[in-house]
């Protein structure tokens, strides 16, 4: 506001990809410097790379899903991870061996190709998502909030149920596994992709040349994790095409039009419903998939992965990087599972090494009485012993610092232009009149 | 549930009959609206209380009446934002009581609200680019496979050309790229108004359209407003301020207190007592 340009004025006029660029730079830079702080071997340190980029990549795919549903229809979803859930769950299903082949797993699956697992859980999460806004989007807004929560508690305690723990589909014995869920029993991503793309043999020849090389043992585990990653990445990169795709588009202004005021869409003759139902569809699709490439890389599934805290997870990258913006949606994504994802357990081993681990006292009043004395100690090993819970105080702090400062997110108040061309470049009218982008 | 109706607009395309009253576009009903006995309440309030006229096409006709006389409502009932307790609203022939105002905006009834809607976040661009019908890109996979993306685009770029002349049309069009919720309210008044237009309707129902528009500006859109009727289309128009209505109007409707008090020409109307007692008050 003042005359000379300060930090926000600058970061204001940036363009995102930079603000996107900077940030991620600062954030790997950030793990790599305390991974040789806290003293990784090299082997840790690629690990430790190969999971950040793991969780940037998950959270960022569901951020991105949210933000159709939240940031351009403004659809209230708080059941994220019910659609995760169904997807991992039908891919599980449909690919586990029969128990024919596989007589020692406790249950089985009908042993349909990967890719195959893949399609339908996407498209099972898809479906699911019509069954619930089919009720929910005819009603007010605030109605589907309270049928995604209850939705995605019912669909945990049904995974958790013993009743259908097993039960015969197409006449092969098959179940959800109850509480304990259902261990895939298949290869893993990268073991599958290499053998499917022919490329097995010179992908273990690279991982030994790349273990020889950087003195690493064992090497293959790292490398498929990283490899793995990389290919979230990729991943993150075709959601992002396809939402900016939509959000450009016609279709994009409707949603958009539904999120500002529902009722003049209509006196304009769209048909909100519809638009309502489709985009909360594509969301659930794309949210059930990120549960499928999540999960299957975990080799095993139970309802417990599944609680509403991953949901909150989602809304916290989203409102982070600011709702209606898809670069946003990336960069809130990445901050998330850099920061208050991963990062308290990073800082915590980083106090560690530096301080040495003492002996945490066990009571939060053991922590707090030395404190009286001057002596800060026992409180730190208190809170360090409990990174885990106060991971949540974190992320609570953050969104209360972000909702009095910034509401908008990073970028959430800069407006992707919804129409598939620069509406700003006013037509020069020739007597041919140019098509073109 | 998605059906999009492209051949709507077809009707008002060609219209031979120039000469003045009576002769709306040939395929246009000669009363596109017709409404019949409408009722509506709330709670204990009656709102609406029987109300019936008809709507001749390619005239303008002003609904007048105090506050709270039931005009919004009446408008609120007949493009489908209320469903009326009773009674029944025809348009072109076709009974559309009670559908779902997407589908009689489609069919070409169209119409602004009294307090300004513009979608604020939007710019005024994209609020105009949003009005068009039988838009390709409205359908998600043509908007996202390859192949059909370049008719979306194509479409969108003669779009732009025509929602570009609307907004020199309206004098907004030094606004074209603010966001619509930083508009004032005359301005507001004249995106909806613009926006209502790019619909192609072929009646348009107007909720008190130049309330704080100034009065240079209101001509040249009372002028336009002329030029459209003429060409067949129909106006229906809500408006306090009484010269306007007498001056524009060929007939006016007199509402009060949820009933119609009286309907006839602005010369009828203003010498009619009871209007003089329940509206024009103290000004005969
Ligand atoms: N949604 C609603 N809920 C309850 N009462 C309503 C509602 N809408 C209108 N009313 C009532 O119906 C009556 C008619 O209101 P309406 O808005 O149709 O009047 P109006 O003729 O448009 O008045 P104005 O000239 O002030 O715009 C009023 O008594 C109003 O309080
Ligand atoms: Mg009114």
């Amino acid at each position: 506001m003042s005359g000379e340009p300060s930090v926000t004025d600058k970061f204001e006029t940036t363009p995102d990809w930079q603000i996107v660029a900077v940030v991620m730079g600062i954030i790997y830079l950030a793990y790599i410097v305390s991974g040789f702080l806290i003293g990784f071997p090299l082997r840790g340190q690629i690990n430790a790379i190969g999971n950040l980029t793991f969780y940037v990549a998950v959270f960022a795919m569901l951020s991105l899903a949210l933000n159709l549903h939240w940031g351009y229809t403004g659809l209230f979803n708080i059941g994220v991870v019910a659609f995760m859930a169904i997807g991992v769950y039908t891919m599980a299903v449909l690919v586990k061996q029969p128990l024919s082949q596989d007589p020692t797993a406790q249950i089985g699956g009908l042993g349909l190709p990967i890719p195959v697992g893949m399609a339908a859980g996407v498209v099972v999460a898809t479906v699911f998502g019509l069954i619930v806004s089919l009720p929910a989007l005819r009603l007010r807004a605030d109605y589907l909030a309270i049928v995604t929560i209850a939705f995605s508690e019912i669909m945990r305690f049904t995974f958790l149920e013993t009743s259908i723990k097993t039960f015969t589909l197409f006449g092969t014995e098959t179940g959800l596994g109850g509480g304990s869920g259902l261990v895939f029993n298949v290869p893993a991503p990268i073991d599958w992709l290499t053998s499917a793309l022919y490329v097995r043999g010179p992908y273990l020849d690279f991982v030994g040349w790349f273990g020889t090389t950087l003195g690493i043992g064992n090497p293959k585990a790292v490398v498929d994790n990283l490899v793995y990653s990389i290919i979230l990445v990729l991943v993150v990169v075709a959601f992002y095409w396809l939402l900016q795709r939509i959000g450009r588009s016609p279709f994009g202004r409707v949603l958009k039009a539904i999120r500002e005021d529902e009722d003049v869409a209509r006196a304009l003759g769209k048909d909100t419903d519809w638009f309502k139902m489709q985009s909360f569809m594509v969301g659930c699709g794309l949210m059930g998939l990120v549960g499928v490439l999540w999960m299957y890389d975990q080799g095993a599934i139970n309802p417990n992965n599944f609680r509403p805290r991953l949901t909150f997870y989602a809304w916290i990258a989203l409102i982070i990087g600011g709702a209606g913006s898809n670069t946003g949606s990336v960069l809130g994504g990445a901050i998330f599972a850099a920061l208050l994802f991963q990062g308290p357990v990073y800082a915590k081993n980083l106090v560690t090494t530096a301080v040495g681990s003492g002996s945490a006292p066990q009571t939060f009043a053991g922590a707090v009485a030395p404190l009286g004395n001057l002596d800060p100690g026992p409180f730190a090993y208190y809170v360090l012993g409990n990174i885990n819970q106060l991971q949540i105080v974190f992320m609570g702090v953050v969104l209360i610092w972000l909702m009095h400062n910034r509401p908008e997110g990073l970028l959430g108040h800069r407006s992707e232009e919804a129409a598939a061309v620069d509406l700003t470049d006013r037509p020069v009218v020739s007597d041919g009149g140019e098509v073109d982008e | 549930m998605s059906e999009t109706a492209e051949s709507d607009a077809a009707g008002d395309a060609e219209s031979p009959s120039v000469a003045g009253l009576g002769g709306g576009s040939p395929d246009m009903a000669e009363y596109p609206l017709q409404v019949e006995d409408l009722r509506k309440q709330f709670g204990g309030i009656t709102a609406v209380d029987g109300v019936s006229f008809e709507i001749e096409a390619g005239t303008m006709t002003g609904l007048i009446g105090p506050n709270g006389a039931g005009k919004s409502t009446t408008f609120n009932c007949i493009t489908g934002m209320y469903d009326p307790d009773g009674g029944t609203v025809t348009f072109n022939g076709e009974d559309v009581t009670g559908m779902d105002p997407h589908d009689i905006a489609q069919r070409g009834l169209v119409r602004t609200f009294q307090i300004a809607r513009e979608l604020s976040d939007m710019t005024v661009l994209e609020n105009m680019m949003l009005a068009p019908k039988g838009q390709r890109g409205e359908r998600l996979w043509q908007s996202v496979l390859p192949g059909t993306r370049d008719r979306v685009i194509e479409q969108e770029t003669e779009l732009v050309e025509q929602v570009w002349d609307a907004l020199e049309f309206f004098d907004i069009d030094h606004l074209a790229s603010e966001r619509a919720g930083n508009l004032s309210g005359g301005q507001r008044k004249l995106l909806e108004l613009a926006r209502a237009m790019l619909t192609d309707p072929d009646m348009l129902l107007l909720d008190e359209p130049f309330a704080g528009v100034n009065p240079t500006l209101e001509a040249r859109l009372l002028e336009h407003v002329h030029e459209l009727r003429k060409q067949g289309y129909t106006f229906l128009i809500v408006e306090h301020d009484m010269d306007l209505i007498m001056n524009n109007c060929e007939r006016v409707i007199v509402m009060h207190q949820g009933k119609l008090l009286t309907d006839g020409t602005p010369e009828e109307v203003r010498s009619d007592e009871e209007v003089i007692e329940a509206y024009l008050g103290g000004q005969a």
